[in-house]
Formats: structure tokens, C-alpha cells, sequence
């Protein structure tokens, strides 16, 4: 075992990591929580009315329920499905932009770098939130499919920013450049010299961006700008301020869901930085 | 410096003209013709006043004209201040409902961006060098930082003005009060601003300390540091370079959050029924108040812009390279 474990020294320094350890251990509970909620609760559609309205968590409504009688904790396990579609596809799509169009920036310089960083510096500027208020306007029915993709085509400038100073960084290397007087040919120096070490630093992005488009959709969910044929955490949150859950003191319908959220952003932080060390020899705490 | 403006200028123009054609697109390029679909978003039980908004959508719109006279008029209605008129308060213009909503919102989001970032930034730099801070700023700051913002504003709300009875949790001042520049109002004023305000500083603060204790860190290992201890410079002197080295990513990250924070903060006006842009936004949602988003939409574009300016103004105060006409910050 110890045998193995130095051959690989990443996977050695990730084990003796706490940081890394204690997210993700909170991250697979919530995972397996998505995995088999749904199974465990004995309602199926998260806005059937099922029970008596704002009843106190109990043996059959585990989270009590809301104001109108739906089941807390049925709506909880299907938000929290809804929150990692979002990360899933919001935050790797603005991860693969990010990467697209960074890399073809940082890489080919000259034109090519000043169309696409002032591209990037538009789309920084204009706030997300803003048009998706004239989208609404329009659109009637909106999915959570619908959601993560605009997120996802909203938020990659700070990850094109970020990799496209670190492939300018790469591409002024030595190895590079003696790849490249030896006449190879520029996808296959991309592809053999530059992507290795930009693959620890790409997962980085990923998982900031998986994060943030989580905090994103619960934001605009909650504005009111969220999906309209499906629960998230950030819609259970909407309707309980709506529907006065504060004054009336129904604090199982609003906490949970801002609980998980909290949870599985910060947890991912927290395994951010973990990974941060493990990569990075200078920041490994002997 | 000249060049640094003026590329920034440059980029801030583009957006504003980027932004406002989306806006003119958006209802005309959708599938379907925008006055039938906001009409039949509206619901109106009354014929006479389905017909009134016909004939006022139509007008508002110009879609008889050809595009192009139909985009220049949207800009001329734009610069004459004209933003159409609400739904939601009809018939009441657009402009004058914003103007009303903006005190409020600049109230709650001026103090608390400001005063986070100072904080964070100073406490962060604190936590950098003392193991006990480090260990307890640090795990409080990733905990705050991945809050969202309404949620914070729902457990204060919460705690504080259903448990304790406090602080008050809804509107901006009491409701017998009339607005005048009176004690009374202002303490109300005040009073009622203190619970979204704490929401809004405590997610800030946290992501700005770690942010900070980390760009610390990384710059007091940096080869100047290094030197300058080599030295014999007092450790005092070292970390003021860290800090002003560190200080300037920190300012263009505040110029990245912007957007993040703006949303957070319509989000906790929501929470705390705070009459501004926010409130407003959820109104007009829920009313469908098409002109009223669009109003809010184009003032929240010309604040962060506006905001993205001041921070490249702080940016040359700060950082001396920008002002020598070397490029400091890779725009």
C-alpha cells in the first residue's frame, strides 16, 4: 500500500489532506441524499398537496410541510437534484466556454486576444440577473435546462480571463518554444505540452464555477426569475418568503434548503482549496 | 494613463451599446409579435382595458415603422429619459417609479460593499499571520461566503424580528411616518436598514477575508518579501508591501462581484420587502409589468457601469504603474 501510494504522490498528498477530505465527505452525503430521497419519501410530485398546511416535522412529513399542506422534504430532495443539474451543466459549460475561448486568446495573442478580451470584458460587465429580466418578460415556461445553460453562457468570462493569463504564462515557456522550433505542429503542442499542466488548474475553474452557478440559480430563483415547471432550493425559499412562513414561524420549510446550499458551496470551496494543495507543492503543509 | 481610460471608456461604451440592443431585441426577435404576447401575459378580464394597453403597446413599440427608425427612436426615447409606462402603477412613467425605488437601494448596497470590503480586506490580512485568527476567521469566512445572500437575510429576519422582536424586518421606515428630514424618520430610516445591511456585510465580508489571507500569504512568499527580510526590514514594513500588493487584485475582484452582489441585494430588499430596485423587480415580475423591467434592467447596466468606473479611477489612485503609463493591469 505505502509502495503504491509514493509511486502516486498526488494521490498520497490528497489522502493526508484534511480540507480536501472533510468536503468531500460532505459533498458524497449529499449526493447519495439526491440519490435516494426521492425513493424514501412516499410522495412523488414535490407540489401535491399531501398533509395538513405548516405541520411541524414529523414521522410522515420528515421536514413538515408548507403552507399548503406540501411535503417539505419531498421538495427538498428534488431541489437538491435541480441544484447539481445547475452546477453540473451551468458550471461546466462556463468551465468549456472559459476554456474556448481563453485559450484560443492566450495562445494565438495578437487580433484573435483583442476581439475576444473585449468580448470577455462585455459580457464581464453586463450582470447576469439584468437580462434574464428581459428574457422572462417573454419567456412563460422556463426549465431548469433553460436556467444552467444561461448560466453557463453568462458566467465563463472570469474563467477565460483566469486561463488565458495562465496559457500566456505557459506558451512563454522554454519547452514550448523548443517544441515549436522543432516543427510540431500547434494542436499537438497544445495537446502534449500545454493541456498537462493546465489539467489540475482546469478542474479549479470547474469546480469554483460549479459553485457559483448553484449560489446564481438560487438567486434568480428566488427573485422570481427561476424555473416555473419544477422545485429548487432556491424556489422553496421564494415561496416560504411569499407566503409569510417568517411571521407565521414555519422555519422547516426555509431552513433545509438554504442549509444545503450553504453546505454543498461551501463544501466545495473547502475541496477547492484542498485540491489547490495537493496540486501545488508550495502550498503543501508539511 | 490616457490609454488605460481610454480603452476602459471604450469597453464601457460597447457594453452600454451591447446591452441597450439587446434590450431593443429581445421583445422583437422572440418568436411571435411582442404586443400579443404581452397582452396576453397581462390577462386582462376588461376588454376596454385590454384595448387601451393594445393601443399604448402599439404606440410605445412603433412596430409599423421599419427596424431601423424603430432602433433610433429607442435610443432617442432613451437619452430624452423616457422609459415607457408601468403596468404595474399605471399610469404612472417608468423613470419616476425608479427614481423613487433608487435611494433605498444605494442606502443598503453603498455601506455595505464598501464597509465588507474594508473590513474583509483588513481582517483577512490579520488572519494571514496569526494562527488563532486563521483558524477561526477562515472556516467563519468559506461558511459566509457560500451563504446566499437571502438566506442569511431570512435567518436575521428570522432570528432577530420574529424571535428577539429587535430590529424591524419589513419596508423602509414605519408605515405611520411620512417621508421628511426629520429625526424620527431617519432613526426609523435607519433602524429598518439594519437587518438587510448585516445580510449583505457578512457574505462579503467573508469572501473578502479569504480572499485577502490568501493573497497575503502568496505575496509575503514572493521574491520581494524575501529580499526586503534579507534585509533587515522590520516585519512591519514587509507586510505593508504584501497588503498593497495584495490590495489590487482584491480591487479587481470587487469590480468582477459587482453583478453577484447586485443580485444579492435585490434579493435581500425581497426578503426584507425593501422598496427598492428588487422589490420592484419582483413587482413588476409579478404584475408582468414589461416597461418596468426594462427600466430596471437599463439602470442596473448604467450602475454597474458607473460603479465599474470608480473602481478604474481607485485603480490608478492605488496602484502608481497604471499612472506612469506602464501597463499595471492587463485590461
Amino acid at each position: 500500500m505505502m509502495n503504491f501510494l509514493k509511486k502516486n504522490e498526488i494521490l498520497y498528498f490528497a489522502l493526508r489532506n484534511n480540507k480536501l477530505k472533510a468536503g468531500l465527505v460532505v459533498l458524497v452525503f449529499f449526493i447519495i441524499l439526491t440519490l435516494v430521497g426521492p425513493l424514501l419519501t412516499e410522495f412523488d410530485d414535490p407540489f401535491d398537496y399531501v398533509g395538513p398546511p405548516s405541520a411541524r416535522p414529523s414521522s410522515t412529513y420528515w421536514f413538515g410541510t408548507t403552507f399548503f399542506g406540501q411535503d417539505v422534504f419531498t421538495q427538498f430532495v428534488h431541489g437538491l437534484k435541480a441544484s447539481w443539474m445547475v452546477g453540473i451543466i451551468g458550471g461546466g459549460l462556463a468551465t468549456l466556454l472559459g476554456v474556448l475561448i481563453g485559450f484560443t486568446a492566450g495562445y494565438q495573442g495578437g487580433v484573435v486576444d483583442e476581439v475576444l478580451n473585449m468580448l470577455t470584458n462585455i459580457v464581464l460587465v453586463i450582470p447576469t440577473l439584468a437580462v434574464l429580466l428581459i428574457i422572462v418578460a417573454y419567456l412563460d415556461v422556463r426549465g431548469i435546462l433553460a436556467e444552467s445553460v444561461f448560466i453557463g453562457c453568462t458566467a465563463w468570462p472570469w474563467a477565460a480571463r483566469a486561463i488565458r493569463s495562465q496559457t500566456f504564462s505557459l506558451r512563454a515557456r522554454d519547452y514550448v518554444d523548443l517544441a515549436r522550433l522543432s516543427g510540431m505542429k500547434p494542436l499537438k503542442i497544445i495537446f502534449t505540452e500545454i493541456a498537462p499542466n493546465m489539467m489540475s488548474y482546469l478542474l479549479l475553474v470547474f469546480i469554483l464555477q460549479f459553485g457559483g452557478a448553484i449560489l446564481i440559480a438560487a438567486t434568480l430563483d428566488f427573485i422570481g426569475l427561476g424555473p416555473t415547471n419544477a422545485i429548487s432550493l432556491g424556489l422553496m425559499m421564494n415561496n416560504a418568503v411569499l407566503w409569510g412562513a417568517l411571521l407565521l414561524g414555519v422555519w422547516w420549510w426555509f431552513v433545509p434548503p438554504g442549509i444545503a446550499i450553504t453546505a454543498i458551496v461551501g463544501a466545495l470551496y473547502v475541496t477547492n482549496v484542498g485540491l489547490d494543495e495537493v496540486f501545488n507543492p508550495k502550498l503543501r503543509e508539511m | 494613463m490616457k490609454r488605460y481610460f481610454g480603452r476602459k471608456l471604450l469597453i464601457y461604451l460597447l457594453t452600454f451599446f451591447v446591452a441597450v440592443t439587446i434590450d431593443w431585441m429581445i421583445p422583437r426577435f422572440m418568436p411571435g409579435n411582442p404586443i400579443t404576447v404581452l397582452l396576453a401575459r397581462a390577462g386582462n378580464t376588461y376588454a376596454e382595458a385590454a384595448r387601451m394597453m393594445q393601443t399604448y403597446y402599439t404606440q410605445a413599440f412603433g412596430l409599423d415603422l421599419p427596424a431601423w427608425q424603430q432602433y433610433l427612436n429607442f435610443w432617442k426615447a432613451l437619452f430624452q429619459g423616457d422609459f415607457g409606462v408601468s403596468v404595474y402603477a399605471f399610469p404612472r412613467p417608468v423613470a419616476s417609479i425608479i427614481r423613487e425605488a433608487v435611494p433605498y437601494s444605494i442606502l443598503l448596497l453603498l455601506p455595505s460593499i464598501l464597509l465588507s470590503w474594508f473590513a474583509g480586506n483588513y481582517f483577512g490580512a490579520f488572519a494571514a499571520r496569526s494562527k488563532l485568527l486563521d483558524n477561526t476567521v477562515l472556516p467563519i469566512g468559506y461558511i459566509l461566503n457560500a451563504t446566499p445572500y437571502m438566506w442569511l437575510g431570512i435567518l436575521l429576519a428570522w432570528a432577530f424580528g420574529i424571535v428577539f422582536r429587535v430590529f424591524p424586518i419589513s419596508g423602509a421606515y414605519n408605515f405611520g411616518l411620512v417621508p421628511t428630514f426629520s429625526w424620527v424618520f431617519i432613526r426609523s430610516v435607519l433602524q429598518h436598514s439594519v437587518l438587510p445591511f448585516l445580510s449583505l456585510f457578512l457574505v462579503g465580508f467573508g469572501g473578502w477575508a479569504i480572499g485577502m489571507r490568501n493573497m497575503i500569504i502568496y505575496e509575503l512568499e514572493s521574491d520581494y518579501s524575501h529580499y526586503l527580510q534579507a534585509l533587515g526590514a522590520p516585519g512591519r514594513l514587509v507586510r505593508k508591501y504584501a497588503f498593497r500588493n495584495a490590495m489590487l487584485p482584491q480591487l479587481t475582484g470587487l469590480a468582477l462581484q459587482l453583478g453577484v452582489i447586485v443580485a444579492g441585494a435585490l434579493a435581500t430588499e425581497i426578503v426584507f420587502s425593501y422598496p427598492g430596485i428588487g422589490f420592484l423587480i419582483l413587482q413588476a415580475i409579478q404584475n408582468r409589468d414589461y416597461f418596468l423591467l426594462q427600466g430596471c434592467f437599463l439602470f442596473i447596466i448604467i450602475g454597474i457601469l458607473l460603479a465599474n468606473f470608480l473602481i478604474d479611477v481607485a485603480y490608478v489612485l492605488i496602484d502608481p504603474r497604471t499612472r506612469a503609463g506602464m501597463q499595471g493591469e492587463s485590461s
